[in-house]
């Protein structure tokens, strides 16, 4: 990370948070929508560790270590949810899923 | 540079230890205990909530951090501990009636409340960043999979579905506003926030207000506050009874509690620049819930239209961030508590099996069939409404009066106008009960024993705060 | 200064122009033929016979996930180990408490074979 400015880092990372945020608005697929979601979850990691780097703090590298733990938590039970809705469904759109009205 | 983990430490956790472990003990009866022995499990689970309850009282009187500024003890930490162990309590004996009528199991249901009510009372005595976001998660996760928890249903699962998807999203929102005022503060924990935002108070930089914002966002779900509220009607309608009760005041309690210790701590010194966006947020909270809330007939709906509108009230309680922000916020939640519990358990004794009655046209004549359990939601609905002696008429005057203390004139006035519409929906159910002709002849089951005592707990709560507040407030003061 | 580089804009917009020249000629000079025999999957002249993905059963899923589970914890005892020996001086809490995470995990894990989350049939 030597020589790299930290402003770098930031753009990248709100650059992959802006796709993973546009990911979950325009797709429709559950399983598409979650990726993304992970997605802005990962970029988040990468301002925090960019941070951490930058300031010479541990603690934005340990809070990293939280993300990644409760992201597998969220995974396990989310993909336990779509699964669970696939078999009684039969389809994972969510546009099909619409039983309740919004 | 060692870390002395001493006994002051340990204390300051004792009653999430008790629940967590009580979680775990309890998810390993759920598996190995005799089949006969499973049906104990949400008792054991109450006895579990009881010994944290015990264990809070070691806590009143502590002042200070602890797990080198992880964790904060202050009065508000004991006092959101009772309140959330309360919830807890009372959920689980609304369960214990529940699913004597449901063909599901409920093996991991006492120990997935107990999860989650260890992540809320995290959140509650939250000193880091990173302590908000365990908290939150913990109850969050354990909350997906309880609203999904009749899996052969469709509306439950799509429940689930809707909040996982929308929960993770808003949670990706709230981390990006941690990691950006982590960054511009170069620490997570909430005190040295504040100092940061005291002293750049003039000048805030750009990015850390973005944080904030980021930060308000992701709690203003967690809340229900408008624009962030689209998944709470279906999320609450397709949720199984207990949990929505569950779900309605512990999570929104927990959001909140959270909102007092970032927002209120940090953000008293730049008032001025927040009141404006929260301002907005709280009329269009209120008038939003109060307004949908009006067309809905179902019941599980019209209460989370309602409280989407207590969101919007207490959100007035933060705007004012003055002296009297806590105590009244704070009120308020415990007055909310036994007024949304009380609703719901009345709602699960007449759904019935399967929730196959949860339309409001159910509740016609209940007033002749049922003289005490109509009695009860027409307390409730009164409380709901603010209506006085009853004690939400107390929190909402405490709220309105703190928010006219810092000058909040025209909030307090649509604060108020949205009470009055707020009436007419809860009487609807009143008029029901009481002045129509009962939809079918079949008779509701008998009140069971653990509805019976959350109603019996809720009423007697709404009273008492109702005519004595004094008592409660000093305590909050 | 920026002017050096003009010769490299002028390269790209040839480069560009002659590849979109090319596709556009190709699409409009090209003949042709409509039939749904054209949208279907090359299988070497042979008509395909079921669907490319195939859906796997449950287990897999459910033993990726406990996998991931319970991997993803080592990351929390990775740096408990690297200060290890330098805490140990100041007492045995920091065995004790690496001691009671592992027993928590070991408590999920027993409820998982219990609940049989590990038989493969």
């Amino acid at each position: 990370m030597q020589g790299i400015p930290i402003s770098h880092f930031l753009v990248l990372s709100a650059i992959l948070f802006s796709l993973g945020v546009i990911g979950v608005t325009i797709r429709r697929n559950a399983i598409v929508i979650f990726m993304s979601i992970e997605l802005m979850l990962n970029a988040v990691n990468l301002s925090f560790l960019a941070f951490s780097n930058y300031l010479n703090n541990v603690e934005g590298q340990i809070f990293v270590f939280m993300v990644m733990v409760v992201a597998a938590a969220e995974v396990a039970v989310g993909l336990a949810i779509i699964v669970a809705i696939f078999r009684l469904r039969e389809t994972v759109h969510v546009d099909d899923i619409k039983l309740l009205k919004w | 540079m060692p870390i002395a983990i001493g006994t002051t430490d340990l204390i300051s956790i004792l009653p999430i230890a008790i629940v967590s472990l009580f979680g775990v003990y309890l998810l390993l009866q759920s598996v190995f205990a005799p089949r006969m022995n499973r049906i104990l499990i949400p008792y054991l689970g109450i006895l579990g909530v009881g010994l944290a309850v015990v264990g809070n009282f070691f806590l009143i009187g502590m002042e200070g951090t602890a797990f080198e500024g992880m964790v904060r003890v202050d009065r508000l930490t004991v006092v959101l501990n009772f309140l959330f162990l309360i919830t807890a309590a009372l959920s689980l004996l609304i369960t214990i009636s529940y699913h004597e009528g449901e063909h599901v199991e409920f093996l991991e249901f006492t120990p997935l409340v107990l999860f989650s009510t260890a992540g809320m009372m995290v959140m509650g005595s939250a000193e880091s960043l990173m302590t908000i976001f365990l908290g939150l998660e913990t109850m969050s996760i354990a909350l997906y999979v309880m609203a999904g928890f009749r899996r052969t249903n469709r509306h439950s699962l799509e429940a689930a579905l809707k909040y996982f998807l929308l929960g993770a999203f808003a949670t990706g929102f709230l981390l990006y506003g941690m990691a950006l005022t982590y960054g511009m503060v170069g620490s997570t924990n909430l005190t040295q926030i504040a100092q940061y935002f005291t002293q750049n108070a003039l000048d805030v930089p750009l990015v850390a207000l973005m944080g904030l914002a980021l930060i308000i966002i992701g709690f203003g779900f967690k809340v229900a506050l408008v624009p962030f509220h689209m998944w709470t009607p279906d999320v609450y309608q397709g949720s199984p009874l207990p949990v929505t009760a569950y779900m309605a005041v512990g999570a929104k309690a927990a959001g909140f509690a959270a909102i007092l210790r970032v927002i209120s701590l940090s953000a008293f010194s730049i008032a001025f620049q927040w009141s404006e966006i929260l301002w907005v947020l709280a009329v269009l909270t209120m008038t939003v819930g109060n307004v949908v809330a009006l067309v809905q007939d179902n019941i599980k709906r019209m209460l989370a239209y309602s409280s989407i509108a207590h969101a919007g009230y207490i959100l007035v309680g933060v705007v004012a961030s003055n002296d009297q922000t806590v105590p009244s916020v704070v009120f308020y939640l415990i007055v909310y508590l036994f007024m949304n519990l009380g609703a719901f358990a009345v709602a699960t004794m007449v759904a019935g099996q399967n929730e196959r009655r949860v339309n409001i046209q159910y509740y016609r004549g209940l007033g002749y069939t049922q003289p005490l359990l109509a009695l009860a939601m027409a307390v409730f609905m009164f409380s709901l409404a603010g209506f006085p002696p009853t004690a939400g008429f107390i929190g909402k005057f405490y709220i309105f009066s703190a928010a006219l203390q810092s000058g909040y004139v025209w909030l307090v006035i649509l604060g108020v106008i949205n009470s009055l519409i707020s009436v007419y929906y809860y009487l609807n159910v009143v008029v029901a009960m009481y002045m129509q002709q009962p939809v079918d002849e079949k008779k509701i089951a008998p009140v069971l024993p653990g509805v019976g005592v959350v109603i019996l707990v809720a009423v007697l709560g709404i009273v008492y705060l109702g005519i004595f507040p004094g008592t409660m407030l000093s305590v909050l003061r | 200064m920026l002017l050096q580089y003009i010769p490299i804009l002028v390269l790209s917009v040839i480069a560009l122009g002659f590849a979109a020249a090319v596709l556009i000629l190709t699409h409009v000079i090209s003949p042709k033929v409509k039939d749904p025999v054209k949208l279907t999957v090359y299988e070497s002249g042979l008509p395909p016979q079921m669907e490319a993905r195939l859906r796997y059963p449950i287990r897999f899923f459910v033993v990726a996930m406990m996998f991931i589970l319970f991997d993803v914890e080592v990351i929390f005892i990775y740096p408990w180990a690297v200060v290890y020996q330098q805490f140990l001086a100041y007492g045995s809490f920091i065995f004790w408490e690496m001691l009671l995470f592992i027993a928590v995990l070991f408590a999920g894990y027993l409820y998982l074979y219990k609940r049989g989350a590990f038989k493969w049939e």
